[in-house]
Order: structure tokens, then sequence, then C-alpha cells
């Protein structure tokens, strides 16, 4: 199979680009594929700690590129799951310390390594950090979320996206509150797509459990049956190319009362 | 109680201004030449075609399609003359 490189993108910050890549990174290597999770936000990574590799960090990509490792050197595997790989980033250099070009070369030298996908974590912005990012990439996931100013940078990124090339370009849409959109306070999927006009591949509820797996370094996708697990569940298998279904967004109210009552006791 | 009261008097949910404002917003993020710009766009057009031909500078139809995604500038210049050249 022919690795597929995709750059997890959004422009705006903080919409989901890191627990996207490490959930999907995850779901695509459960699946029994050979992934490597690239941390490409040079000086404020990210993905290590989502992914709870944080402790095992000893190279980065850059020193890769520099020549002072070799690349196996960097590549960081998770023990979790069979053939999942984190190439983490440098947290004391800035984004303009690599190059588009270099990017590229990167990206050959981890497809020599038999990766069947290389997800990169972009940074947020358009600039250096994005392009860099997004450089050695053929696809590209552009997060956002229903709020106006997350559509608008998805927007710019997706044109940026197209200049560049990139292709396909597929949306994921994070943290949708169904009771808000049910309410009428909240873009719906369809206002979002009716902008964006691009091919969605992911709707992520908003859930909880996502600060849970973060604050315990665990990809939802390891073991969580929640709802936001089984989203980016569904977004491994679509990039794989199988048919699923969307999944109804329920609301949280219904699971109110007992969830509720639990806490009261304890529980 | 306001929440209902506000509901009962069909005081519309936020996500329609939402969906309005983004559409606007898009509309003048990609495309971003200022009318000023235009205008110099404008004349220096009319600078390097009257080198080549005599042009109605008067009737000059300048605009940006918006298609999606991308932006074509489309210009629309009646030609009064060829000029000779050498």
């Amino acid at each position: 199979m022919e690795p597929r490189v995709i750059v997890v993108t959004s422009g705006k910050g903080g919409v989901g680009k890191t627990t996207t890549t490490a959930n999907v990174s995850f779901a695509l290597a459960k699946e029994g594929y050979k992934v490597v999770a690239v941390d490409a936000d040079i000086g404020l990574r990210n993905l290590d700690v989502v992914m709870g590799l944080e402790n095992r960090v000893v190279y980065n990509f850059i020193d890769v590129i520099e020549g002072t490792c070799r690349l196996p050197q960097a590549l960081i595997r998770d023990k979790r799951v069979d053939n999942l790989f984190l190439l983490p980033a440098a947290q004391t250099r800035t984004k303009d310390a690599v190059n588009p070009e270099q990017m590229i070369e990167l990206c050959n030298m981890l497809k020599k390594e038999d990766f069947d996908f290389i997800l990169l974590d972009s940074p947020a912005g358009i600039e250096g950090g994005f392009k860099n990012a997004a450089a050695g990439a053929t696809e590209a996931l552009v997060v956002t979320t229903p709020e106006v100013p997350s559509v608008r940078d998805a927007d710019r990124i997706i044109g940026l996206l197209e200049s560049m090339g990139k292709n396909p370009i597929r949306l994921v849409i994070n943290r949708v509150k169904a009771n808000m959109v049910r309410e009428g306070e909240m873009l719906d999927v369809q206002d979002v797509l009716d902008v964006l006009a691009v091919e969605l591949i992911g709707i992520v509820p908003d859930d909880d459990s996502v600060v849970k797996s973060a604050n315990r370094g665990e990809p939802l996708t390891y073991g969580d049956s929640s709802p936001a697990a089984q989203a980016f569940r569904n977004i491994a298998s679509r990039l794989l190319g199988n048919d699923v279904p969307f999944m109804k967004l329920e609301s949280q109210e219904g699971l109110g009362f007992f969830s509720g009552l639990k806490k009261l006791l304890g529980f | 109680m306001m929440g209902i009261l506000q509901k009962l008097f069909g005081r519309q949910g936020s996500k329609k201004a939402a969906k309005e404002r983004l559409q606007i917003v898009l509309i003048h993020d990609r495309t971003d030449i200022s009318p000023m710009l235009m205008e110099e766009l404008r004349k220096d057009m009319i600078d390097v075609l009257s080198k080549y031909m005599e042009i109605d500078a008067e009737n000059i139809e300048m605009d940006l399609d918006k298609a999606d995604h991308s932006v074509a500038f489309v210009a629309n210049i009646p030609v009064v003359r060829i000029k000779r050249r050498a």
C-alpha cells in the first residue's frame, strides 16, 4: 500500500487538531496499519502529552533533519498498540528551524520506514509552521468547531490547502453540542457544510471524556466507549474507505438525571 | 422564566445570526482587494494596454468573479484601434 500522508490542520487554534491526530492515529493502528503521528508544532508540542508518551521523548524530528540522530532513534513506539509510533517536535526550537523542503525530505524518510499512514499534527495559523506541516502531505483533514471564528479560519485554511494542491481535503466538525443545535443556538452540520463546501469525514460530539483522556494521556480510541471515541473510530474507518453512517448525536440532557444522582451518591 | 418568555415571543436562536454573519464575512475574506487598490490597478492596466492599443478608458469594466474558493479577475476593455508596430 502506497503510504498516505495526511496533514491535520485547522487555522484556528484549540479546535482539536492534536486530539484528532492522536485518536485517529491510534484507531488506524488498532485496525492493523503501521502509523506514525508526527508532531509538527515546533516549540509548542502537545501530541506527546496527549498520547501519554511525553516521558519517552529523547530525540525529535529536528534532530533527524539536522543529522543529530537517525530516524528510528527519534521514533517512539506506543506500547499499547502494535505499529503506532510518535515522532515528536522540538520544544526549545522555533518554527523557522526547518523549511518545507526539509519537511518533504522527512516525509520521504518516513515513507521508507514502511508506514501505511503518516499523520502530521499541524500548528495553528497560516504561516511557516502550517506550511512546513503541510509540505510533505498529499491529503488534509481540516478540523473546525461549529462556531463563527473557527469556520472562518477553516475557510481560509481550505483555500490555502487547495492552492497547495492538497487532495482530498476533508472536514472534521468537532465539539458539536446536540442540545444547543436542537435549541437553534449552535450552527448545525449542514450550516457548516453549506459554508465550507468540502467533504465531511467526521462529526465529533462535545464530550467530557476528551478532557479526561488527555488528563490521563490515554487516547480515547484505546478502549473508551464514549461518543467521541466512537466518532474518532468512525473517522479512521472512513479514511480506510468504509462507508460509515454518521452517528445521531444524543443530547447530554437525557442522561442528566441518573448521572446527577450517581454523582450525589458518590459514584 | 425569561428563557421561556423569550422563546414564546419568537426570539430566534443565535445560530441564524451566526450563519448569516459567517456568509457575509467570508465574502469579504475571500476577496480582499480594496477599492483603492482596484483604482491603482485600473490605472496600471490602462498604461500597459495603451502601449499596444488605443482603448476606451472611460468604459473599462473590471470585476472580481467569486466562486467558492477561487476568485478570477475579469476585465472587459473596449478597443478603439490597435497601434501599428514597427
